[in-house]
């Protein structure tokens, strides 16, 4: 009996499984009939027409081409105006006083960090930084509204995703020092964080890579919340910016979500430039949003200084993104980088000072809270000062020990890129070990846990405890 | 273009796809071979898939790989070809392992090389499925899905439109594991399919053998190979394997190549190469498909010259198995690397470099590249580009009369 035998067999009797679980657990109900209607055919009686391609078009005998710029722009949703005031009083904000100051005293230790941060880098005791200004909002407001286990991958302005799931302040540190406690390893730049303790990848440089692995992310969370129906159901999170939106992958993965219906939030910070473009060079388009519905996926614009527009916006898009066995969701939120890109740019060579310190002045996502918060008196100018304070010191302390420490063992260098040693990386261990200790004067290998010994183990093929 | 011996024939219709090429262009599948060799050739046109001793053609002879696990070895074997055997390492991995996806462009009713025949249908559509025609698209997304835990097989339809994706592979799926430091994430469980090399008629973009721009990449493993005993082995290892692996098909061997395979999983090593065939004069280092025109042009060599050649098939082109490969050139102080895609930074520039290096007191001659010329391979001219018996058989001679 052949193996082609056997096959047919089985097939024979999972057929009408099959048939059942073609879309997943979506039910008919919700699918659009151009999903559901597969096979076409048209008969010589037929009323109209069904191209495969687009089942519902109905014929027209106008000829109008849809004009983008007469559609009126998608409507940006908020919470609370510049002022702090709450604008449907009704519904209010859904956020607990407790919480709400939590998430104020987070985004302001990390508004400190980066200013620290930035101020270390033009010290020049960091090699790189780039700050989150005027996005605190967006990252640490999605992430209070999210579910620990729910996976994120980021682009590199969200270290307010981290911080509001419990990175530690040590682990900020320990990566931009790439030291020897650095999660990385000492292999990535400044800034490029990652945990798996708190489901968020490890940055890559590479813009708008990380969308489509989300939605592969997100596919593999969809299945196995399928298959193990006591976990709390999973989606996977993506942040990029406006910029990034314009790299193929971005079409890619948002497509290929919306084909695989994937349990995925996009997350757009359109924060009005990608390093010197403004979004005028960017894209012609109603911003980021008007793509979504493109794509057929349900779409949602946001104030990104509004923390409980986005709040409620994440917490809404988490439970569309889980309902009818998945489905993607595009959340475009508003901001304004109030930073330079980097440190390794003087934004003021394509923008105005003045443009900058009017967004600084008129609208923030950290001064919008603080106005929400003075307004219930749960703050005041007396605790913003102690707050500031004692989360500068903070920071000081985790700076001073993350500089202190060793830098990571050299066998770091050549571990991690396959899941063993490969023999020619064992040979170019020992050419390497051998030039050093020819050359012992050219190499500092004093500042790195264990020196030399590092190289010593991967010759000699011990295992490492690490990775 | 109608050659008059049988064997060729043979191939010719053995080789003519179905549904061999992508939709695109599938006008072509109609088409007659455009390059085939001359009426009255004696060493082009020889590559006898039917007896060719690299098929084992006797389940005897395909039981009789040391390589095998004894339980393997008293084992049933059956008759089948290289798609069959691709499709049947896909079937064992779904069964064994439900992290298991498959999936790519045209995947669900079978592939356009019938890879993916009846999987969709036994697994079910949630694990075997279509993507949108997106390189780049599908292999992030299987970076994704592999980084929280699946294990995806996808697969770029041919090798010529995995550009795309290169981004991807290069910076991310290389990399991940690496990038992520002690957290430990890696994306090790994905493999990468795709068909490969020259059909005959596939000109610029159904022909290409990029394996030397993986290679030039680490963490990536690059796998070729050159039979069905072979792919169905060596996939499930690429599968099984915590590396990502760039597993390249050669496709003019799908329908071509058939031979006794075992029916049940195994599994084949991912860090050795083979001795096809032992000589003491010349070694021959090649993969994939030259495998075949290499053991024609010894065949006729060994008759010719007196001379005995010995054969390797390299398996898998990154990491590579140097050891093999330079304990035999040090016995017969002769190399040469045999393979489709360009010469210059091609994979015999690694190779010869590496046999230069470690074993030149004992070479006798320089290390002869038969590779693909630096041109693109237009529909016309594909013979006189791709490596062929008589250039194979010629430098066997070149470098013996060194």
């Amino acid at each position: 009996m052949s193996f082609r035998y056997t096959s047919r067999i089985l097939r024979a009797q999972r057929l009408s499984g099959t048939q059942t679980c073609l879309n997943g657990s979506r039910t008919t109900a919700y699918t659009p009939l151009w999903q559901r209607c597969r096979g076409v055919a048209s008969t010589p009686n037929a009323e109209k027409v069904l191209f495969p391609g687009a089942l519902n078009s109905e014929f027209t005998d106008k000829l109008d081409f849809i004009q983008p710029s007469q559609l009126t722009a998608i409507p940006t949703y908020r919470v609370m105006n510049q002022y702090g005031e709450i604008i449907d009083k009704e519904i209010g904000v859904e956020t607990e006083d407790e919480e709400a100051l939590q998430i104020y005293k987070n985004m302001v230790k990390l508004s400190v960090m980066d200013l620290l941060m930035f101020e270390a880098q033009r010290q020049g005791r960091l090699s790189f930084y780039m700050v989150s200004a005027g996005e605190e909002g967006i990252s640490i407001g999605s992430a209070s509204a999210l579910h620990p286990s729910d996976v994120a991958f980021c682009q590199y302005r969200e270290a307010g995703v981290y911080l509001q799931r419990g990175f530690t302040l040590a682990s900020f540190m320990n990566q931009l020092f790439a030291n020897a406690e650095d999660n990385g390893l000492g292999r990535n730049m400044p800034v490029h964080y990652g945990s798996k303790e708190l489901n968020i990848h490890t940055i890559s440089s590479t813009l708008a890579t990380q969308i489509p692995h989300a939605a592969g992310a997100a596919y593999a969370l969809k299945m196995q919340n399928m298959q193990n129906p006591n976990q709390t159901p999973r989606v996977a999170v993506c942040y990029f910016g406006e910029g990034a939106a314009s790299e193929g992958d971005f079409h890619a993965a948002l497509n290929i979500a919306a084909t695989r219906q994937v349990p995925c939030i996009f997350v757009c910070r359109n924060n009005g430039y990608a390093i010197s473009t403004p979004t005028s060079d960017q894209y012609r388009g109603d911003g980021i949003a008007s793509r979504g519905a493109g794509y057929g996926i349900a779409t949602l614009r946001v104030d990104g200084n509004d923390i409980f527009a986005v709040r409620r916006a994440t917490k809404a898009a988490r439970d569309l993104a889980l309902t009818n066995g998945g489905q993607p969701v595009l959340v475009e939120m508003m901001a304004y980088r109030v930073g330079h890109h980097s440190t390794s740019d003087d934004s003021f060579a394509y923008r105005q000072r003045v443009e900058v310190e009017d967004w600084k002045r008129r609208d923030n996502p950290i001064t919008r809270l603080r106005k929400w918060l003075e307004g219930r008196s749960l703050w005041n100018d007396e605790m913003e000062k102690d707050l500031r304070s004692a989360t500068r010191k903070e920071v000081l302390k985790a700076f001073e020990e993350a500089e202190k420490a060793k830098k990571p063992s050299i066998r770091n260098a050549f571990e991690g890129v396959w899941e063993e040693l490969t023999e020619e990386q064992r040979a170019h261990v020992a050419e390497m070990r051998d030039v050093m200790r020819r050359y012992p004067g050219e190499y500092d290998v004093g500042a790195f846990e264990g020196g030399m010994d590092g190289l010593d183990e991967l010759v000699e093929g011990k295992k490492s405890s690490k990775a | 273009m109608a050659s008059k011996t049988p064997s060729i024939r043979a191939l010719s219709r053995s080789i003519r796809p179905r549904a061999q090429l992508r939709p695109r262009c599938q006008h072509q599948a109609q088409c007659k071979q455009y390059s085939a060799a001359a009426a009255g050739a004696r060493l082009n046109g020889s590559v006898e898939y039917d007896t060719t001793p690299i098929l084992n053609h006797t389940s005897k002879a395909s039981l009789a790989n040391p390589e095998l696990p004894p339980e393997i070895r008293k084992g049933q074997t059956k008759r089948i070809n290289l798609y069959t055997a691709v499709n049947e390492a896909m079937r064992h991995a779904l069964q064994a392992d439900e992290r298991v996806l498959v999936f790519g462009e045209d995947i669900q009713f079978g592939g356009v090389f019938r890879c993916t025949m009846n999987l969709a249908a036994d697994f079910g559509t949630e694990r075997v499925f279509n993507t949108p025609l997106s390189e780049q698209g599908l292999i992030g997304f299987a970076v994704g899905a592999a980084a929280e835990g699946m294990r995806p097989i996808a697969e770029i339809q041919f090798a010529d439109y995995v550009f795309p994706a290169f981004d991807q592979i290069h910076n991310e799926v290389a990399k991940y594991r690496y990038r992520s430091g002690s957290t430990g994430v890696n994306c090790g469980g994905l493999v990468i399919r795709m068909p490969s090399g020259s059909v005959g008629h596939g000109a610029l973009y159904h022909t290409q053998s990029p394996e030397a721009l993986f290679t030039h990449t680490p963490g990536l493993r690059v796998v070729i190979p050159r039979s069905p005993v072979q792919a169905k082995g060596l996939l499930l290892s690429a599968i099984r394997c915590n590396d990502p692996v760039i597993f390249m098909e050669p496709k003019i061997l799908y329908r071509a190549a058939v031979e006794q395979v075992p029916v049940d999983a195994y599994h084949l090593p991912l860090d050795k190469a083979e001795v096809l065939k032992t000589g003491k004069d010349v070694t021959i280092i090649s993969y994939g498909t030259p495998l075949y025109t290499c053991s024609a042009a010894i065949t006729a060599a060994e008759k010719d010259f007196g001379c005995s050649v010995e054969l390797i098939d390299l398996r898998t082109i990154y990491p590579w198995d140097r050891e093999t490969v330079l304990n035999s050139v040090k016995k017969t102080g002769r190399a040469i690397v045999v393979h489709e895609s360009m010469m210059n930074a091609g994979v015999g520039a690694e190779v010869a470099a590496t046999i230069q290096e470690k074993a030149f007191l004992r070479l006798e001659a320089p290390v002869k590249r038969v590779a693909g010329w630096a041109t693109h391979t237009g529909l016309m001219f594909e013979q006189f580009i791709i490596p062929d018996v008589t250039r194979v058989y010629d430098a066997i001679k070149q470098t013996i009369d060194y």
